[in-house]
């Protein structure tokens, strides 16, 4: 090609004008703003101010700011970045760059080539919103922007067009693309990340229990209303008070934190017979950790999961993906009867030095009994003759903390009556443990799941008595009986709760019912599709050999059938001839098999003269058609009376 | 090097191309004359999904797949958008207006859409002249593209062939097609400058007369003909606005005038006579004269006016051309 004129869609020559300039940044700020809340403000502010500035530049028609200033605000920016985060080489100070780079390329955006390279950022930095939180809001949230960036695209391939026409263009292509993605969604092999080490904060942000608990820790976790994980229930679910859902058990005192120790692997045996036993199927929220919550005691283990001693069920890998599993329990039976000594002289470990009135009463309540489940009973009933408060706002405690919440404050949450209680066995000689996890949760009467959590986090205790092994005892029942019918909600003051979390607003509860029904569904049929499901799925539709060559020509046969289709919306007849040019180009193909061909410059009345010539036994027919074509072509002649005249003229036209 | 072995095997590129040259009435690009491949943009898109894909697989992102394949399936739909853009274009070309060698013909190329939905952002470029033009064609519309060629030489020049082209909706893929429509445009022999000369022979007097009266009287201004003489030009008028005005001079009645081969100087060569000749033609048309033209083989009866000047020129502009 040897024109020399440069090329006049290439992006590369064409500038940016300021309604793009208006489209790009509009859309980015779209996909930015939900940022404001993690990042820096002033950097969002900033980023924000950067696609101002270039806006600003376009509309007054003054030269773009020199390569120099863009580098010192990047440089002032970055280290604006530094000082926040000490380092520019983490999760969450990548993504705060990557925006601040959205607005340095916005800068210097010249030519069309610039700006899309910025909305594909744009796209980028949709995927970066999805780290933290891929809720049904966020996700129409991004589903505007991703229409708002592809909007933009089409604004710079067609920039004589009318906005609102791009507009109806770009969800066009969107819903086009619906189909596709659907396919490569569910037929795309799955592999399980990560490819390589993820940055240590990537999942820093999670909230749950830990393996540690230190007064304050769980009255903490409480107030925060986020997820734990959600339970689906084959048939009736047992009662709340019986709902305990078993977490990290701890066995080391330091004399303030309790933790949970080195773990020793378990042989698991199923429970004996008890009161009930339910299946049940678990979807847990990323926690990066590796225990699974299941209902004491479980009577069966979820693939890959493996078994403490401690009664513990641990998945393979820390959680960090919401993960579903099957489980079952049972209620009401005993563990395996055995301990071994050495984790028993564990279980009776006190520290040093501390607590010393706790201490005596643990000696007074071994002197006074014959044996170690009266001492229990014992403790139990002294707590509840105590009139201990049950609060989420416990006061401080020094370093005696378990002699300061049982004779001083006489105040605490459940991590204080755990604590105390199994220090109190300790010290008159029953081995005791501490175990943390959540107690009970809140059963949905629209979908009839079980929602559990960090409110409902807690803290118990189990004792080893001879003959009947590991038994719990919740020292907080005592206290506050009905934190284990209610909830917590009807335990504490209201006003101590999260507003969602109250009992008086009982539309408001109904209304985040249903809500949560609907975040469940999306959870596990949108958030939880993995490589599991996709093989669930595969053997539904009767492919047996799920292997993930079965999956790519199942894929391409299903894109290959899309595309065919698209192709024929493409093809789709849109302008059918209107009657009138139909009528005279049937009449032109009889007069062609007859040898009177039309030449491609010969007008009408010049054609049908000539034919009329050639046949003149049809001669009046002829002129008679084409003078009709002409008036209702070309002339004024708008009467459909003459349009169906033409019509039947040409059909009842004999050339012989 | 591609470009070298079509041009070399005719028959190759009209099998590549879908058609074969010229082609005559309504164009129609069908389908199979729409190519489409992946513009740069589109392999940054590609390199942009990857990236996306990579990372969801990494962080285990549902939403990250679902974005990452929403946008795939967006480029393939694009890709069909695209082709959709060109695909069934109608291509008319219209009546190019003669015009003299060194001046450029204007060929009038209309893309006829022939459907709903408009099709922003259509490059038309003459591939010989690098000639081009944007448009966008309305639903249910009729495009207007004029392609200036420059044309060099006198006789017929052939449109040759058009390159069409879109990128629309993204700008991922690049659709284009080749059409060669049977348009031609008539170009006359350059006119040569010099008024009428002294010819000698049987029409000499008349000749003469018919120029000197042409001269005479002021009538009028005209816009200004690349063969109009630059004594003629209104200089004081053009300085007044931006275009060139002819000062127009009525004479008495024009006699018959003969323009004949013979009566220039056998050293000329062909074209020379020619430009002088449609030099000459000019002049009488524009001197009122009653002419009549006179080639080897070839004899055009005396008359005047534009058809009788176009027929001279025409006569000029094919006078053994090859």
């Amino acid at each position: 090609m040897k024109g020399a004129a440069a090329h006049p869609l290439l992006p590369e020559a064409r500038l940016a004008t300021t309604r793009d300039l208006v489209f790009l940044c509009g859309s980015l700020a779209l996909v930015v703003i939900p940022h404001a809340t993690r990042a820096p403000w002033w950097l969002t502010l900033l980023t924000l101010c950067l696609y101002a500035w270039r806006i600003h530049y376009s509309m007054h028609a003054v030269p773009l700011p020199s390569r120099w200033l863009v580098l010192a605000v990047a440089g002032v920016a970055m280290l604006g970045v530094w000082v926040e985060y000490r380092t520019i080489f983490a999760r969450q100070p990548g993504i705060v760059l990557l925006t601040l780079f959205s607005g340095l390329k916005v800068l210097e955006t010249r030519t069309h080539r610039d700006a899309a390279a910025a909305a594909f950022l744009g796209y980028f930095l949709i995927i970066t919103n999805f780290l933290y939180t891929q809720s049904i809001l966020t996700a129409l949230a991004m589903a505007l922007a991703l229409l708002a960036i592809t909007t933009t695209l089409t604004c710079f391939s067609a920039p004589n067009r009318a906005p609102r026409a791009n507009l109806r263009t770009a969800a066009l292509l969107l819903a086009h693309a619906v189909p596709a993605a659907a396919a490569l969604f569910l037929l795309f092999p799955r592999i399980q990340g990560p490819l390589w080490g993820v940055p240590q904060d990537a999942y820093s942000a999670r909230t749950g229990l830990t393996e540690t608990m230190s007064p304050g820790g769980i009255s903490h976790l409480v107030l925060s209303d986020a997820i734990a994980f959600r339970a689906e229930f084959d048939g009736t679910p047992p009662a709340s008070q019986l709902r305990y859902w078993r977490g990290p058990v701890l066995w080391d005192f330091d004399g303030r934190t309790w933790s949970a120790g080195p773990q020793s692997p378990g042989r698991f045996a199923s429970p004996g017979a008890g009161s009930a036993s339910y299946r049940y199927s678990v979807v847990l929220e990323p926690h990066n950790q590796t225990w699974l919550f299941a209902l004491e005691l479980p009577a069966s283990l979820p693939e890959d999961a493996r078994y403490t001693a401690d009664g513990i069920v641990l998945a393979a890998a820390p959680v960090r993906t919401r993960m579903r599993y099957e489980m079952s329990s049972t209620i009401g039976s005993n563990a395996s009867l055995e301990e071994r000594p050495a984790q028993l002289a564990r279980a009776l470990r006190l520290p040093a030095d501390v607590n010393p009135r706790a201490l005596a009463l643990g000696e007074q309540l071994r002197l006074g009994s014959r044996a170690d489940d009266e001492i229990v009973a014992k403790a139990v009933s002294f707590l509840r003759r105590g009139s201990y408060a049950y609060t989420l706002e416990p006061p401080l405690l020094g370093k005696d903390s378990v002699d300061e919440f049982l004779f001083d404050f006489k105040a605490g949450f459940c991590e204080h009556f755990s604590s105390a209680f199994v220090f109190l066995m300790r010290a008159a000689g029953v081995p005791a443990r501490v175990v943390t996890g959540y107690q009970g949760g809140e059963l949905n009467p629209v979908d009839h799941i079980i929602t559990v959590r960090q409110s409902d986090a807690h803290a118990w205790a189990e004792v080893h008595l001879r003959g009947r092994g590991w038994v719990r005892v919740d020292p907080t029942a005592t206290a506050a009986p009905s934190r284990l019918d209610a909830g917590l909600a009807r335990a504490v003051q209201q006003a101590e709760q999260p507003l969602l979390m109250r009992a008086d607003f009982e539309w408001l509860r109904s209304l985040r019912n249903r809500w949560e029904a609907a975040a469940y569904r999306w959870n596990v049929w949108v958030l939880g599709y993995n490589s599991e499901r996709q093989r669930e799925l595969m053997s539904y539709v009767g492919l047996r050999s799920s292997d993930w060559r079965a999956l790519v020509a199942t894929l391409f046969t299903v894109l290959g059938i899309l595309i065919v289709l698209l192709l024929a919306w493409s093809l789709r007849r849109v302008a059918r001839p209107d009657p009138v040019q139909r009528a005279w180009r049937a009449f032109c193909a009889k007069l062609a098999a007859r040898g009177v061909e039309r030449s491609p410059a010969e007008g009408p009345r010049d054609y049908a003269e000539r034919a009329a010539r050639a046949l003149p036994s049809a001669r009046r027919a002829i002129l008679r058609i084409g003078a009709l074509y002409i008036g209702l072509r070309y002339g004024r002649e708008r009467n459909p009376r003459r349009a169906k005249d033409l019509r039947r003229l040409v059909r009842e036209l004999r050339l012989t | 090097m591609i470009q070298g072995l079509l041009e070399r095997n005719p028959r190759l590129a009209h099998w590549i191309w879908g058609f074969k040259p010229p082609e005559r009435g309504t164009i129609v690009l069908v389908h199979r004359r729409v190519y489409i491949v992946p513009t740069r943009l589109g392999w940054l898109f590609a390199a942009t999904l990857a990236i996306l894909l990579i990372g969801s697989i990494n962080y285990a992102l549902a939403l990250g797949f679902a974005l990452t394949f929403l946008l795939g399936g967006v480029g393939l739909a694009g890709m069909v958008h695209t082709a959709r853009n060109l695909a069934r274009i109608a291509v008319s070309t219209g009546r190019a207006e003669p015009v003299f060698a060194g001046e450029s013909a204007q060929f009038r190329v209309y893309l006829d859409g022939r459907s709903g939905y408009d099709r922003p952002a259509i490059l038309a470029r003459h591939v010989g002249s690098g000639s081009q033009f944007v448009i966008d064609i309305p639903p249910q519309a009729l495009g207007e593209v004029v392609l200036a060629v420059p044309a060099a030489r006198r006789g017929w020049l052939p449109l040759g062939r058009v390159l069409l082209e879109t990128r629309f909706p993204l700008g991922l893929f690049r659709a284009w097609s080749y059409v060669e429509p049977d348009a031609r445009c008539l170009v006359y022999p350059r006119p040569e400058r010099t008024p009428l000369p002294a010819p000698v022979g049987e029409a000499a007097a008349g000749a003469l007369r018919s120029q000197a009266a042409g001269n005479d009287d002021f009538s009028g201004l005209r816009n200004y003909q690349l063969s109009d003489s630059p004594r003629h030009v209104a200089w004081k008028a053009a300085a007044r606005s931006d275009e060139l005005l002819t000062k127009q001079f009525t004479g008495e009645a024009a006699a018959q005038l003969w323009l004949d081969w013979r009566l220039l100087p056998a050293a000329a060569g062909l074209e020379q006579r020619l430009s002088r000749l449609a030099g000459w033609v000019l002049a009488a048309e524009r001197a009122g004269a009653f002419y009549g033209l006179r080639l080897p083989g070839l004899e055009l009866t005396p008359g005047r006016g534009d058809a009788h000047a176009g027929a001279c020129l025409q006569a000029l502009a094919l006078y053994e051309s090859k």
